[in-house]
Parts: structure tokens; sequence; C-alpha cells
């Protein structure tokens, strides 16, 4: 294959097992035994996260208030330093997936994140460096209940690890194919209508000082994730609502929120 | 659970850990819970993730950066969820049944936890520069089955142990809990289900004048609780 095609890897339940695939004339080739040459339509699979499995437990790191515009719209002042907080890797779901709004909430919104998906073992890496850690970058849609936050360790994991609320994907690109990750646009859809637009560009901390900053005290795996954070414009989300988390280049990854079962 | 015995224990899953779930340092914190940034005790679980990199093995040395003087040592158990058969007293037809259905998720054992911080005063904001270095969670030797300490009930009668170069510094009480386990397990299960490897630690004493047990390069840590084999670090300062 040539080098510079952009490849798109995706996970995917199809017949039973689970396949490794990629983007082909707007189909799924499955690259591995049973199935490899397989052309699969994207309608007949199940989207899983585009992540491979790994040894131990996976690292995602999440950046809040990296955005100088949604700082604001939440009333916060920037910060100095990067907010982060830690997700566990149950709460991930692919692609064409459903998220549960739980009853009697007032304000659940998604998060459109750039996704930065570490590829070698990164330890004590210099910012000049970051782009040689990095396998590729995939969409993320970091839900929040606000309703749950609280003053402690905030965002607490019963806001930011929720069964069902962080989409990933549809597609893992490689680094290869995206040589300016600050350079990308982001949009929302709720329902076919723009909520929310941003520019990868307004980070506060970039993806290279990111990786600087927490391979410095961390050191992170292959399969390791950092959300980067979200610009401007969240917006309540309903039950039945579609909402389309979109990255240029890297694809648009649906989610249906659901009621309470 | 260890896959095989002969190995020290390593977590397989997600490593939680709570906050304030202790009566002594929920008193301590009474009056500032009300003040700002807090404003208001807290409601449900405070959890906090100890990330795969602060995996530190029985035995291992922890190797503090060069500007990490002292370290907090949260000694703690963890409980490690698995798979079990349910052991519920049936009558035959539901026995037959149960054999296909029996198969749950819940807590199978527990392994003792050195959870360390570089001291920090906020408990606001999630505590990832302070908790989840390198190194900064001693894990073992072995998960003890569940069965062995009593059950839940037994677990939550323990009293560990924490000496710093052979000195006692302090004693851990586990029904003095905030959260008991089976409460904290319900009360955590209501938003993430916890999965088969995943491990929760119901959290960590402080002192009576509210500081925890400090350690630096050096030092030796031992954690020690009736059943359990001793968890041992020890620390010395990152090669430059």
């Amino acid at each position: 294959m040539n080098s510079k095609t952009i490849a798109r890897h995706a996970r995917v339940a199809w017949a039973g097992a689970i396949h490794e695939a990629i983007e082909s004339d707007g189909q799924l080739l499955l690259t591995r035994s049973p199935h490899a040459g397989r052309r699969v339509a994207f309608d007949e699979v199940v989207w899983l996260p585009p992540l491979a499995p790994v040894p131990q437990a996976r690292t995602i790191l999440a950046l809040g208030l990296n955005y100088a515009d949604h700082a604001k719209e939440l009333a916060f002042k920037a910060p100095d330093e990067p907010l982060v907080f830690v997700k566990g890797e149950a709460s991930l779901i692919g692609h064409r997936a459903f998220t549960t709004r739980p009853a009697g909430v007032q304000f659940m919104h998604y998060e459109c994140e750039l996704a930065v998906v570490i590829g070698k073992t990164a330890k004590k890496v210099k910012r000049d460096d970051a782009y040689d850690f990095i396998a590729g970058y995939t969409v993320a849609n970091d839900y929040a209940i606000r309703d749950y936050l609280e003053n402690w360790y905030r965002p607490n994991l019963r806001v930011k690890n929720r069964d069902t609320c962080t989409p990933l994907g549809p597609w893992l690109v490689d680094a290869a194919s995206v040589p300016n990750p600050m350079n990308l646009a982001l949009q929302t859809t709720v329902n076919g209508h723009i909520t929310q637009s941003g520019h990868t560009r307004d980070m506060i901390f970039d993806v290279p000082f990111l990786i600087e900053y927490f391979s410095s005290f961390m050191t992170l795996q292959p399969g390791d994730l950092i959300l980067t954070g979200t610009p401007d414009g969240v917006v309540d989300c309903q039950p039945g609502d579609v909402v389309v988390t979109q990255i240029e280049g890297l694809g648009a990854l649906t989610n249906t929120l659901l009621g309470p079962a | 659970m260890t896959s095989h015995p002969s190995l020290p224990y390593r977590p397989q899953g997600t490593v939680y850990g709570t906050l304030l779930n202790f009566q002594r340092e929920a008193a301590l914190w009474a009056t500032r819970m009300t003040e700002p940034p807090y404003q208001g005790a807290p409601q449900a679980p405070v959890l906090y993730i100890k990330t795969a990199n602060t995996f530190s093995p029985h035995g291992a040395a922890i190797a503090l950066p060069a500007s990490v003087d002292e370290v907090d040592v949260g000694a703690s158990i963890g409980l490690v969820i698995g798979f079990y058969k349910e052991n519920r007293h049936l009558a035959p037809v539901e026995r037959a049944q149960a054999a296909i259905n029996s198969i749950a998720v819940g807590v199978v054992g527990c392994v003792l936890m050195n959870d360390l911080s570089i001291p920090h005063a906020s408990y606001y904001r999630p505590p990832v520069k302070y908790k989840n270095l390198d190194g900064f969670l001693g894990v073992g030797p072995r998960c003890v089955p569940l069965a062995d300490l009593g059950g839940l009930a037994g677990v939550g009668a323990l009293q560990l142990q924490v000496r710093i170069n052979g000195e006692l510094r302090q004693t851990i009480d586990l029904r003095t809990l905030v959260r008991d386990a089976a409460t904290l397990l319900a009360d955590v299960n209501d938003f993430m289900t916890l999965q088969p490897g995943d491990v929760l630690m119901p959290g960590t004493d402080c002192l009576d004048d509210g500081t925890r047990p400090r350690a630096r390069a050096g030092d030796r840590i031992d954690i020690s609780a009736p059943g359990f084999e001793t968890l041992v670090k020890t620390l010395v300062k990152e090669a430059a």
C-alpha cells in the first residue's frame, strides 16, 4: 500500500467474531485471518472502539478546559497547568452505538474531542519529538452529565466514567496521515443541526505539550489515549437525539441517546 | 486473581481508589467541606484511578523523582473483582438452573496496596500529578481469596499496620469506613460497572492530625494484615 495513503483502521464485530479492518473504497476490508481480504459494508458490522487490546489497563487521560472559549462558556479562567482527569476503559463504546441518559437529569452534553493514541512507550519525551510517539488519532465524544458534578476531584468519575458515555471512533487514522493535528476543524451536529464548531489551533495546551507534560511523570504505553478537550458549544441532549461529532480528516462519530431502560 | 500461583499478583483491570472514606478524616474535614471550593460534603463516592504505570510489585523498589522529597503512604486493601459461583442454598430444581446461571461478578479476593501520593492539600481537582507517577502503587504479593478472609464481613473487620523502617506508624481499622465495602460497591456500580480484573480500594486513612505517614528515599515501608503476606516496598532516588 502507498505509505502516503490515508490509512483508517477499524475494529468491528461481524459474523460472530471481532475483526480488524481498514477503510477501502467506502467499505471495510478485513485484514486478518480467517477473513483477510473479505469486504463488508459499514452497515453490516457492529463498530467497536478502534483500539487493539492491550496487555494491561489502558491509561486514558482527558483534558478539561483546554479551549479558551469553552472555559469562558463554563465561567472558568483558563488554567495555568493542564486540568487532567483519568477515565477507565469501561466507559468506551464504538461508532453508531447508544449512550444512556439517566432519568431526571437537567444537563447532559456531548464533547467533541481530538483523541491521540500513543504508539510507543513514552517516558520523558520532549515536545519536538512528541509526534514520533503517536500511533494515530480518532474522534472521542466525552459526554458529561453536569447534574452529577461535585467539587471533589472534579470532574468526578460519576460524571466522566459512566458506562456507555464515551463513544470513540469510527477510525484510528495513522499519524502519518495527519501531519498537523493542530490544524483540524471540529464540529458537532444534533439531529443534523450544527451546534458546536471549533478548531484544534485553539487548544490552550497543544498535543506536543501534552505528551511532554504527561510523559515527564507518567510513562505512557502504546494504546494509551489522550482526549484533548472540547471547544465552545456544548448543548443539552435528549433521548432520541442523534449526535455526530466529527473532526476534519478523521471521520464522523455517530451516537444516539437512549433514555433509561 | 493472578494467573499463576507463584507469580506476584498484578492488577488485570482498572484500579480505583476512594477519597474521604474513613470516619477519622471525614470528621477532620467536616468544616472545610462546607467552604469554597468544595461548597458541601460529597454526596456520591469520590473516586480516582491509579493508572497501570503506577503498579509496582511487592519487593520492587519505587524510584522517587529528584523533585520529590517525601511521599504520603496510603495503606489500603484492594477488592479484586472477578467471576465466582454464587454459593446460595438452593432447592434441587433451582440448582439445575443455577448451574447454568450461577456465574456472577463480584469480589473474589483482596490484595494489600500501598497507594503513594506526593503530599497535597487540596481535594478539588483530580490528583493525577500527585498520585499517578510511575511506581506509585505498591501491590501484592498475593490476592487472598475472599473465602479465606471470612467474606466481605471478615474484610470489614480487618486491621492493617504500616511500619516504616520497622517502626509502627499507623494502624488502620476497616470497621471505621464511612461506606463499608458492600455499600461502596453498590454505590459505585450505580454508574459504572466494575469489570472482572478491576480493583476497588475502599480508602486510605489519615493519622489523628490529618496527615499521613511520610516516607523518603531509603525508607522501607511494610504493610501487613492478618491473613496476608506483608507488602514490602523500598523507596530509592531516581537515577540521574
